[in-house]
């Protein structure tokens, strides 16, 4: 009976086609948005993801998510090296500071100032020179992004010609040299980033009181790192999250204080409204356009239990073609978005969401029709 | 031996309640013997397709007694009137209900598909049966490629590709010109008509009368009569 359901379904084409292209619809933009929209929040701990060495990071209690930046004394450091189970803890500088090119413009990057002596925090990789030369003076590394992009030198022809190492450019009215380039995970505000040293980051600066961003801390080995954190805010008042906790408290702030969630969501519950709306509506009229041969079918000796099947097994398959063409598209457009502004995350637990979704989709659609094959009367074949 | 297909006894069937009240069948009598094709005449509305939908165990009915050799739909359930159904009775429609995207080996097939049969060997069947009844070389048409004719052939082939006990047709031949209707009728009647076998047909079509064994004419849910067929023509004739 598998063999009279396919056939029965793939035999009316268009109608076929109708529901496997709303299924892939709706596939596609719920993958597609939620994918972007995974993308995004994915950046808003770009930073977070780029700076693996130290299990906690210690911050003024205010601190919402990455970019709140909230300064501290840079006594704090002390304070946190002396707590028990702390391996090390070295200071970090986060601020966001004006860039004046050659060509006159102004351009704002984020500033990031490693400790002095380890130059704990850096970029994940260098493309070229080596986190060392940032101990050379007025030393400063730039992302790959930046340097082809809003760093780049605009030639009186227009032309654009990426920063190299060598080149200098002020920074808050300091002079600053490229001394290497490197890769890092795009973030959320998509500045320029720049690496320098914790001093000279301070240099940079405007005049502060407290410049200090962040304490990074190591925990010695066998010591639990959320109970450190409990100790160090116990003894320092700060607040000291690990890297996963402090990636949640960042996701957690766009999800409550931007639009971005609603507007996503807003975009795959049309997937979903879509996706019933054209693909369920299809398959319910393409049952009932069929209503007569399953009546037929029942009459013949077929039983409900078969009919469900078959009407299940259509289902099935509409939703598995639907599905694959839908997270295929996205998939494509994942891969030609790759090297664009436009972020896009894929996990497999995406995967398996819109597989759901689409699930449920068909089960709806597949549930109307299955409703109306039960209660259908063998005796309709009689009427004319 | 007993030689009853069907036996009611009693049989009524009321649609709807209230003011909107049909009473389709009235208290139906009615034996079929097997080996023999009986006819059900009479004018629209006067029950002759509620008769064959409880004979053929599709519609339930309110009171009296419906035996299929030997069975009572009554008494089953609706997996067993399935199974039933599936292996004993073969059916032919008015409007023939071949399911347009199966090939005709393919709609013939549907039966003993449903009887659990392996697809290879059904659609074998499928083609011999197409054989028997003249179609053996549009096996792989579509219903739509086929005449009018060629359709009902098809069902008919489909009504007894699995070797059912018991058939019924529900206006056989209303789709068809007189020529097919008659040809379609004397291959019914050639390949079907056996003795441990039994046919019911619906008709309003005169003209193939002469087919049946016995007519039995309904009236307003009543069966009015049940004659020869040959004393039935000559009725008609004198009336």
């Amino acid at each position: 009976m598998n063999f009279i359901a396919l056939k029965m379904l793939i035999g009316d084409r268009a109608k076929y086609l109708g529901i496997i292209m709303g299924l892939m619809f709706a596939s596609l933009l719920i993958t597609q948005q939620s994918a972007i929209f995974l993308g995004l929040m994915t950046r808003t701990f770009g930073f977070l993801t780029d700076t693996t060495l130290p299990d906690i990071w210690v911050m003024d209690p205010k601190v919402q998510y990455i970019d709140d930046l909230k300064p501290l004394k840079e006594t704090e450091v002390l304070r946190v090296r002396s707590v028990e189970g702390v391996a090390w803890a070295v200071p970090m500088y986060k601020g966001l500071l004006k860039a004046r090119l050659p060509n006159g413009t102004f351009q704002t990057c984020n500033v990031v100032g490693l400790d002095d002596e380890t130059l704990i925090g850096g970029p994940p990789q260098m493309l070229q020179g080596q986190l060392s030369d940032l101990r050379r003076s007025d030393a400063i590394i730039v992302d790959s992004f930046s340097v082809k992009d809003r760093l780049a030198r605009v030639m009186p022809d227009g032309r654009r010609e990426p920063l190299k190492i060598g080149d200098t450019m002020e920074l808050n009215d300091h002079r600053a040299v490229v001394v290497g380039v490197c890769k890092v995970t795009r973030t959320f505000q998509s500045q320029p980033v720049i690496y320098t040293t914790y001093s000279r980051a301070t240099i940079f600066a405007p005049r502060e009181r407290k410049l200090m961003t962040f304490v990074l801390v190591k925990a010695k080995p066998g010591q639990d790192t959320h109970i450190l954190c409990h100790r160090i805010r116990q003894v320092t008042g700060l607040a000291a999250y690990t890297r996963d906790e402090f990636k949640k408290l960042t996701v957690r702030y766009f999800m409550k204080y931007t639009g971005i969630p609603i507007n996503f969501g807003v975009t795959v519950v049309l997937g979903f409204i879509v996706g019933v709306a054209i693909a369920g509506q299809t398959f319910y009229n393409f049952t009932l356009d069929n209503i007569r041969y399953f009546g037929t079918l029942k009459a013949m000796g077929a039983s409900d239990v078969t009919l469900l099947r078959m009407i299940l097994l259509q289902a099935a398959m509409v939703g598995s073609i639907g599905y694959g063409l839908g997270v295929g598209a996205a998939s494509v457009f994942g891969t030609l978005s790759g090297s664009t502004e436009l972020s896009f995350r894929f996990p497999w637990q995406l995967l398996s969401a819109s597989a759901t979704a689409v699930t449920l989709i068909c089960a709806a659609s597949a549930v109307l029709s299955m409703w109306k094959v039960i209660r259908l009367e063998p005796a309709i074949v009689f009427k004319s | 031996m007993n030689n009853i297909a069907v036996r009611c006894k009693g049989v009524t069937k009321t649609y709807g309640s209230g003011e909107t009240k049909v009473r389709a069948l009235r208290g139906i009598d009615l034996e079929v013997k097997t080996g023999e094709m009986m006819m059900l005449v009479g004018p629209s509305g006067s029950g002759k397709t509620t008769l064959i939908s409880i004979v053929a165990g599709v519609l339930e009915r309110d009171e009296g007694e419906c035996m299929v050799f030997g069975h009572d739909f009554k008494h089953m359930s609706h997996r067993e009137k399935a199974r039933f159904r599936g292996q004993n009775i073969g059916f032919v429609f008015q409007l023939f209900n071949l399911i347009p995207t199966l090939s005709a080996a393919e709609n013939v097939a549907a039966p003993l598909l449903i009887n659990g049969v392996k697809r290879r060997n059904a659609l074998e069947r499928a083609r011999e049966i197409l054989n028997l009844v003249g179609i053996g070389d549009r096996t792989h048409s579509l219903p739509s490629e086929l005449s009018g004719g060629q359709q009902q052939r098809v069902a008919i082939a489909r009504a007894m590709v699995h070797n059912p006990k018991f058939i019924v047709c529900d206006e056989p031949t209303s789709a068809l010109d007189h020529e097919t209707g008659h040809k379609v009728l004397e291959l019914l009647h050639e390949v079907v008509v056996g003795v441990d076998r039994a046919l019911v047909v619906v008709t309003h079509d005169s003209r193939i009368f002469e087919f049946a064994n016995r007519i039995a004419k309904m009236d307003d849910g009543h069966i009015i009569s049940v004659s020869d067929s040959r004393d039935f023509r000559l009725n008609e004739k004198l009336n």
